[in-house]
């Protein structure tokens, strides 16, 4: 099993966490992973943008030029992501931004309303987290199973108290899986 | 016992096996894509009552780099490629007195300030002897975060064995990614190489030792620039490292070191699904380079694929000795080829 996901949003919306969550929880399930950025001269804003691979196997190139699954958290990444994802692979689409559909019909097409999710949660910041629970449902490339202790370690003391509030938008995401 | 494995970018893995492996002294000026190490050094040098610097400038740094490794001390510097420009005189008097030091080059697309994507235009500089006049260093390639951190810890040792400089020559990708690592075991302090050349506090009475690259006899010179060049026929012999795929029934064998062989070892795959047999020639030290194994696979075609116009390119043809064809595919300015890209090469060489 070779997962390639190419993620793009703009700079904040959490996809260079949530691209690290994603291989982490990978690795912590005994898969081989890369994960590479894009990386800008900006310290804050901008584009994000990810290159996500998780496999049974040794992993070649770490650039993913034609990614199983595609998660696109803005508008602006639509139009890249329609480009390069492979023929009928996974786009998973942040309906609560991206208001258009996409042109690729070969797609299997997963809405998922991330930002609504997160704010009916408490907080538009775990909207990332919304995703990371569509994908893993929409893959089952990484379970996410060994999520909760990954959170431990990923965040700082101070910070565990959001984890269970993490927890619940990962299972939110994966219901907004159909 | 095995460190557990850990998600870690290359940057800091590099900081953290260089820990590991003793360095007493780390002296650094900011660059981008390799900030992460210095910073990851900053924070954990200290630590460990090392020395951290950050100077104030590359020239600096490397001066300070090469002041303290003549005094026996493990030191390193990283940056990338316009910074490692400004360290080759550095380098180059490091070679010349004998000095054993660490550079970790993260390398970005040139030439001039460039750009700050990955790129392997620094082939020749770090291959052929960056600075002024008749030397070499080692040069290893690393392809992962984990051959990232396995490189840099074995840098040191190899720099004290053989005298000289150990550069690891990575990329912004191998830099900027992160993967599993599993990190090596700290050194021992009392396995190190004895340096009884070194400057410094001597015991009263003992002879005081001088480490200089100032040779103003030509007759003496001469003989110290021959002397250190059997030492360089030496370790062509022993330390020469390389990996190979499907070299032996392959019609075509795709040379590549570092992120363009990852790039390879996928094009490999793609190619071998088809039928087409492809293999993989992957040199892990790129000085001294696997030139007598190449010397051994003259006869084979080749197909070179390298992020920059075309360096690494030239020794494959060298130590083929015309005996092969070498085609050359690559990208430049910051790009990286795709797995696509060199499958699209390998058929169109292949008519296939």
């Amino acid at each position: 099993m070779t997962e390639k996901t190419f993620m793009a949003g703009f700079g904040g919306q959490g996809i260079i966490s949530l691209g690290q969550l994603w291989v982490y929880c990978g690795m912590k399930e005994g898969l081989e992973v890369t994960f590479f950025p894009f990386y800008g001269a900006e310290k804050r804003g901008g584009i994000a943008r990810a290159s996500v691979i998780v496999s049974t196997e040794e992993i070649a190139s770490p650039l993913v030029t034609a990614p199983d699954s595609a998660v696109v958290m803005n508008m602006d990444s639509l139009p890249l992501c329609e480009a390069i994802l492979k023929e009928g692979g996974t786009l998973l689409v942040n309906s609560s931004l991206v208001k258009v559909d996409t042109k690729r019909t070969d797609a299997r097409v997963i809405k998922v309303p991330c930002n609504e999710i997160a704010e009916r949660l408490g907080d538009v910041k775990f909207a990332n987290m919304v995703m990371m629970g569509a994908l893993s449902k929409a893959t089952g490339a990484v379970k996410l199973d060994k999520l909760e202790a990954v959170l431990k370690t990923f965040f700082s003391e101070s910070k565990h108290k959001f984890i269970p509030m993490n927890m619940r938008a990962i299972e939110e995401g994966a219901k907004a899986v159909s | 016992m095995a460190d557990e494995k850990r998600l870690m970018k290359g940057n800091e893995a590099m900081g953290e096996a260089a820990v590991r492996a003793g360095c007493d002294a780390y002296f650094g000026y900011p660059i981008t894509p390799q900030n992460e190490l210095t910073a990851y050094m900053a924070k954990h040098m200290l630590d460990h009552k090392r020395v951290f610097i950050q100077a104030e400038s590359e020239v600096s740094a490397i001066n300070m780099v090469y002041g303290a490794a003549a005094t026996g001390a493990r030191s390193m510097t990283s940056s990338s490629s316009p910074g490692i420009s400004l360290k080759q005189e550095g380098i180059s008097y490091a070679c010349g007195a004998d000095v054993p030091i660490v550079v970790i080059n993260v390398a970005r697309s040139g030439p001039g300030l460039g750009g700050i994507s990955p790129a392997q235009g620094d082939y020749f500089q770090s291959t052929r002897g960056g600075g002024h006049g008749d030397y070499f260093h080692i040069v290893l390639a690393p392809k992962s975060v984990q051959e990232a951190a396995d490189l840099t810890f074995e840098a040191f040792d190899l720099a004290d064995e053989w005298r000289m400089p150990a550069m690891v020559l990575a990329d912004g990708m191998i830099g900027q990614m992160m993967e599993g690592v599993v990190l090596p075991q700290p050194k021992d302090p009392a396995t190190r190489v004895a340096k009884p050349w070194a400057s410094g506090n001597r015991p009263a009475g003992r002879p005081v030792n001088h480490v200089d690259s100032t040779h103003l006899v030509p007759e003496e010179f001469e003989q110290a620039n021959i002397a250190r060049y059997k030492r360089y026929d030496e370790m062509k012999k022993t330390l020469v490292r390389y990996e190979e795929q499907h070299v032996e029934d392959a019609d075509l064998i795709l040379a590549a070191y570092g992120t363009s062989a990852r790039v390879c070892l996928g094009a490999m795959q793609m190619a071998r699904k088809l039928g087409l047999k492809v293999g993989l020639f992957r040199p892990i030290t790129l000085w001294p380079f696997p030139e007598k194994r190449l010397g051994e696979l003259a006869g084979k075609r080749f197909l070179t694929v390298e992020m920059s116009m075309g360096q690494m390119v030239e020794d494959v043809r060298l130590h083929t000795r015309g005996k092969s064809e070498v085609s050359f595919y690559g990208r430049c300015g910051g790009m990286i080829p795709t797995e696509e890209d060199v499958l699209a090469e390998i058929r169109r060489i292949l008519k296939k």
